[in-house]
């Protein structure tokens, strides 16, 4: 177990020096400078050169990644030129907001799949289970941002039940108790959350059911049986937590894909996190944001998924004792 | 988007960090009772994939009026569905149905091309990786897993919003280039179990066994998954081309996609809500008719991957 | 002889596939007296495992008890019990040993847990108490240091170690009736030979009634008092075991005990019955086992040969009771002229 650990810790480091440099290089190798849109065009070249040396973009790319590099290890990120602050502040402002809302899009989309799937497995074949099967496919064909402007068409303009966008109502938000600033967040939060759950949920469901299905026939259910469980017990309690196991795995493999969604969902909603500001970023080419974005992004993601593996290998009695 | 379903990747990935799979069933059950491979959503999604590509290339026929044509600034600025445009026209004017049966032609063949060219590059890696094995292997998976946790669309935004404008051509070749792990994870797999046996009976004879006959044998077997992961692909590509597309950075005027139509109304939804509606429909069902195929594909191919459908 | 505790009549249990029905048990009836320890022998797909989670009504869909028959119990008819009163029963009353002790046991929990919620299913204990009573079964069942190994896991016990833990499962609540399917199957020869004791131990220790299901001669010799011998989803013949293995009288019974290896023989090839058992969804016309028997005749083709009174508490499906000159003139039996014709 240890050395398991310890295998996917290097791992991920691995992984995350890779992002690291395939973010750096690609963002710099792209055409176009960054002081070519920032600031006045009056600017004389004289002094575009001196604030291009001033952040280092003179020097031939390797040493600027070497630099890039020292700096990441020591937790600087860079300076955003577009947002006048330096981006580790940004991001840290930010990373929290996406967690946030990942998070709350995770555990919905996982409590969606886990019970649709278990009810399908323990129901097979019967009209509910083909028509779950057949609604779970329609979900995962609609495009994440379709859904996400739907949704806030449907139930931000024209029924007015959720606010519109943001994070907080942008004008009270500061004047209510700390209880109403919870709830606040939490009626913004619903729709962008619901809609990144409810497309990966369909994922979820389908392995799910296909582990409990599995699990199902094998011997020690009917054990259960034969000890004198009811039904139920013998399939949440002894079924579904073998038939969990193979569905955890599903939360590290379905990270970089949720990251991708909430980058949409952050656009459509005025979320305020990390795919809203690395769109604005992009916008103005700022690349130590840019860079910086992908590289936390990247970091989430390795992190992520190696608490998934873990816990996985936590859960599992049989990999524990290794 | 929506995660990717791995066909095996459970076992896989802890087997390749070295810990054995966890639920291994050790009496086989009852054989599974026959099943109708050839399903009825098979054929008709096949039919539907049929009809949407037939339209997509009969476009110039279909199309009542040409797709970027501003046909009366005034006039017909923003109009909701009537007869004479049944999905409406968009702020130039433009009739939203031309827009969207020659926006057909463009998202179907970025997503065929790109898939087809994440099918041969994948291939390719899976190939190298399995055939030379050792740590070449062990190098090419690390640098894959890695590349598997860099977020697709994250990066696809990054590179091509800084290196816009992007021509069509590159921007086929650059989702390509992003989704062919799956497919390359597939055919390693495949060369690995074929050099296991062709290794120990060419070894007394030849030594290592020579490329051509290892893809011989690894062919047949790899076709099949890779068709299937292909055909699940394409959905997925017309998404994640109509979401970059939507965000300005896809397909540009003139070769608009479906994405392309939403970027160009992206202002004013709440009044103008065909312009998001349409498009989105039509989005929905060419994936749906992808991923249904692909589905029922998989289940008539290969009956063993019906994982926990058997009869008890 | 002693009370009957368990009366099985008529058991019938079919499954039902898209157009065939497999009858798996077609009439079986027999009974299991208290204190008593009866074996119930047979190959392969001849139904005395259905049979023994037809007792518990542990058959699943597409499989089904059909009406009519009944599993007498305490009083009571297992067949018609619904869900609660069943579930009073399994565990409690009547508990069931399975074959395969590896995959009986959830691997997720500790085997101290697995006894331990029988316990609590059972009566209402705190979870202190039902666990200590956990660890005791475990020492009753032989287990070494049982506080330690009670918060094992089940991979990390060896096979015969699991079979243990599997009994003390079945046995904490000191039921009267224990249904050990194939108990020993799995296990290497010299655990089988422990296994075996230990049962026999603790039925001398706790009283319970077992019906031991098993296709091997050799374990039903040591261990029961009475055999059961089932074929094509019936009982073919029931006898002492003394009578059994002395005077067997159907030709089926017969057949296995002349494959049976036995020491101080010496013989160049093992004896088989020639043929495979029919299946389930096409049991033969007449008596089942006509085509592979050594003195079949013309009657047995067509006439379903019912159980016949052989002596005191021996029974026999085979029309060579009324006929016995028969057995004097065995032939080639009709699988094997089937086959060397074609």
């Amino acid at each position: 177990m240890r050395r398991y650990v310890a295998g996917r810790i290097v791992q991920s480091l691995i992984v995350v020096f890779l992002v690291t440099a395939i973010s750096f290089f690609l963002i710099r190798l792209a055409p176009g400078d960054a002081f070519s849109f920032v600031g006045d065009y009056t600017m004389s070249d004289a002094v575009r050169n001196r604030l291009r040396a001033q952040f280092g973009y003179d020097r031939p790319l390797i040493e600027q990644f070497a630099r890039f590099l020292g700096n990441v290890v020591r937790g600087q990120l860079g300076y955003s030129h577009s947002m006048h602050r330096d981006v580790g502040s940004i991001l840290a402002v930010a990373l929290p907001r996406t967690l946030l809302l990942m998070g709350a899009a995770l555990f919905t989309s996982f409590a969606i799949g886990i019970a649709v799937g278990a009810f399908q497995a323990v129901r097979r074949g019967s009209w509910l289970d083909r028509s779950a099967s057949g609604i779970l496919l329609l979900f995962y064909s609609i495009p994440d941002f379709w859904l996400a402007l739907m949704a806030l068409l449907a139930f931000a303009y024209w029924l007015p039940i959720f606010p519109s966008g943001g994070m907080v109502d942008q004008v009270v938000h500061d004047y209510m108790s700390f209880g109403g600033r919870v709830r606040d967040v939490i009626a913004h939060l619903i729709l962008p959350s619901l809609t990144l759950a409810v497309l990966s949920a369909a994922g979820i469901a389908r392995f799910q059911r296909a582990a409990l299905l599995d699990v199902l026939p094998q011997d020690y259910v009917r054990t259960a049986r034969a000890k004198g469980l009811g039904e139920r017990t013998v399939v949440l309690k002894h079924a579904l937590r073998n038939a969990l196991l193979p569905v955890i795995t599903l939360l590290g493999l379905s990270l970089p894909a949720l990251v991708g969604g909430t980058f949409f969902v952050e656009k459509v909603f005025s979320w305020p996190g990390m795919g809203y500001i690395a769109a604005n970023a992009i916008a103005s080419r700022d690349y130590d944001l840019v860079t910086g974005t992908v590289i936390v992004g990247g970091i989430m993601v390795a992190v992520g998924s190696l608490l998934a593996d873990l816990l996985y290998a936590a859960a599992d009695p049989r990999l524990r004792a290794r | 988007m929506q995660p990717p379903i791995p066909a095996s990747a459970p076992a896989e990935r802890l087997a390749s960090s070295g810990v054995a799979p966890a639920l291994t069933p050790v009496r086989a059950p009852e054989p599974p009772r026959p099943r109708r491979r050839l399903t009825g959503a098979l054929w008709w999604s096949l039919a539907l994939i049929a009809l949407l590509c037939t339209i997509a290339l009969l476009a110039p026929l279909l199309a009542p009026y040409a797709p970027n044509t501003q046909l009366d600034i005034i006039a017909l600025k923003n109009q909701p569905p009537s007869l004479a445009h049944p999905f409406g026209t968009d702020q130039y004017s433009r009739d939203l149905l031309s827009r969207m049966l020659f926006g057909a032609r463009i998202s179907l063949s970025v997503a065929l091309l790109a898939v087809l060219l994440s099918a041969t590059v994948g291939t390719a890696y899976g190939l190298i990786a399995g055939y030379f094995g050792g740590r070449v292997d062990a190098v090419m998976m690390r640098l894959l897993d890695a590349c598997l946790a860099i977020p697709r669309v994250l990066l696809l935004v990054a590179v091509l919003a800084l290196w816009s404008p992007v021509p069509l051509g590159a921007l086929i070749a650059i989702i390509g280039l992003t989704g062919w792990f799956e497919v390359s994870r597939l055919v390693r797999a495949e060369v690995l179990s074929v050099m296991q046996r062709e290794y120990l009976l060419a070894a007394r004879a030849l030594g290592t066994p020579g490329f051509r006959i290892i893809w011989r044998h690894v062919l047949p077997n790899v076709l099949n998954p890779i068709i299937v992961a292909a055909t699940l692909g394409v959905g997925n590509v017309i998404m994640l081309e109509a979401g970059l597309s939507y965000l300005g950075i896809g397909a540009r005027a003139p070769a608009a996609s479906w994405g392309s139509i939403f970027f160009d109304g992206s202002d004013a939804f709440q009044a103008t809500w065909w312009i998001a509606l349409f498009p989105g429909l039509a989005i929905i069902v060419t994936v749906l008719a992808f991923n249904v195929f692909g589905s029922a594909l998989r289940d008539a191919l290969d009956p063993h991957q019906l994982a926990g459908d058997r009869a008890r | 002889m002693s009370d009957t505790l368990l009366q099985i009549e008529n058991l019938h249990t079919f499954f039902y596939g898209e157009s065939t029905v497999a009858r798996a048990v077609d009439g079986v009836s027999f009974f299991v007296g208290a204190g008593e320890t009866i074996g119930l022998v047979g190959e392969s797909g001849c139904g005395k495992s259905v049979t023994a989670l037809s007792v518990l009504r542990l058959v699943r869909p597409p499989g089904r008890i059909e009406p009519g028959s009944r599993i007498l119990f305490e009083g009571r008819d297992l067949v018609t019990l619904d869900e609660r009163q069943l579930r009073a029963v399994r565990g409690a009353r009547i508990a069931m040993i399975f074959q395969e002790p590896m995959t009986a046991l959830n691997p997720v929990f500790t085997v101290g847990e697995q006894i331990a919620e029988v316990v609590r299913i059972h009566s209402k204990t705190t979870r202190r108490d039902a666990w200590q009573r956990a660890v005791e079964m475990l020492q009753i069942v032989g287990i070494p240091a049982p506080a330690e190994r009670a918060r094992e896991y089940p991979h990390q016990l060896s096979g015969g170690m699991r079979q243990r833990v599997v009994i003390a499962m079945a046995l904490v609540m000191n039921p009267a009736l224990v249904i050990a399917d194939e108990p020993t199957t799995a296990l290497d020869v010299t655990i089988q030979a422990q296994i075996l004791e230990l049962l026999q131990q603790l039925q001398r220790r706790f009283g319970m009634s077992i019906l031991l299901i098993t296709h091997d001669l050799g374990v039903v010799a040591e261990t029961v008092s009475r055999v059961l011998v089932m074929y094509g989803g019936e009982i073919v013949e029931e006898a002492s075991v003394k009578t059994l293995f002395a005077e067997a009288h159907h030709p089926y019974t017969e057949g296995l005990l002349a494959a049976m290896p036995r020491m101080g023989e010496s013989r160049d090839r093992l004896q088989t019955i020639p043929g495979t058992v029919p299946p389930p969804t096409r049991w033969p016309e007449g008596c089942r086992f006509h085509d592979r028997c050594p003195y079949s005749w013309e009657r047995c083709t067509r006439e379903h040969p019912p159980l016949y009174q052989i002596g005191g508490g021996h029974v026999s499906r085979c029309h060579l009771a009324e006929e016995p000159e028969r057995r004097a003139h065995p032939h080639e039996p009709l699988v094997m002229q089937r086959s060397s014709r074609a």
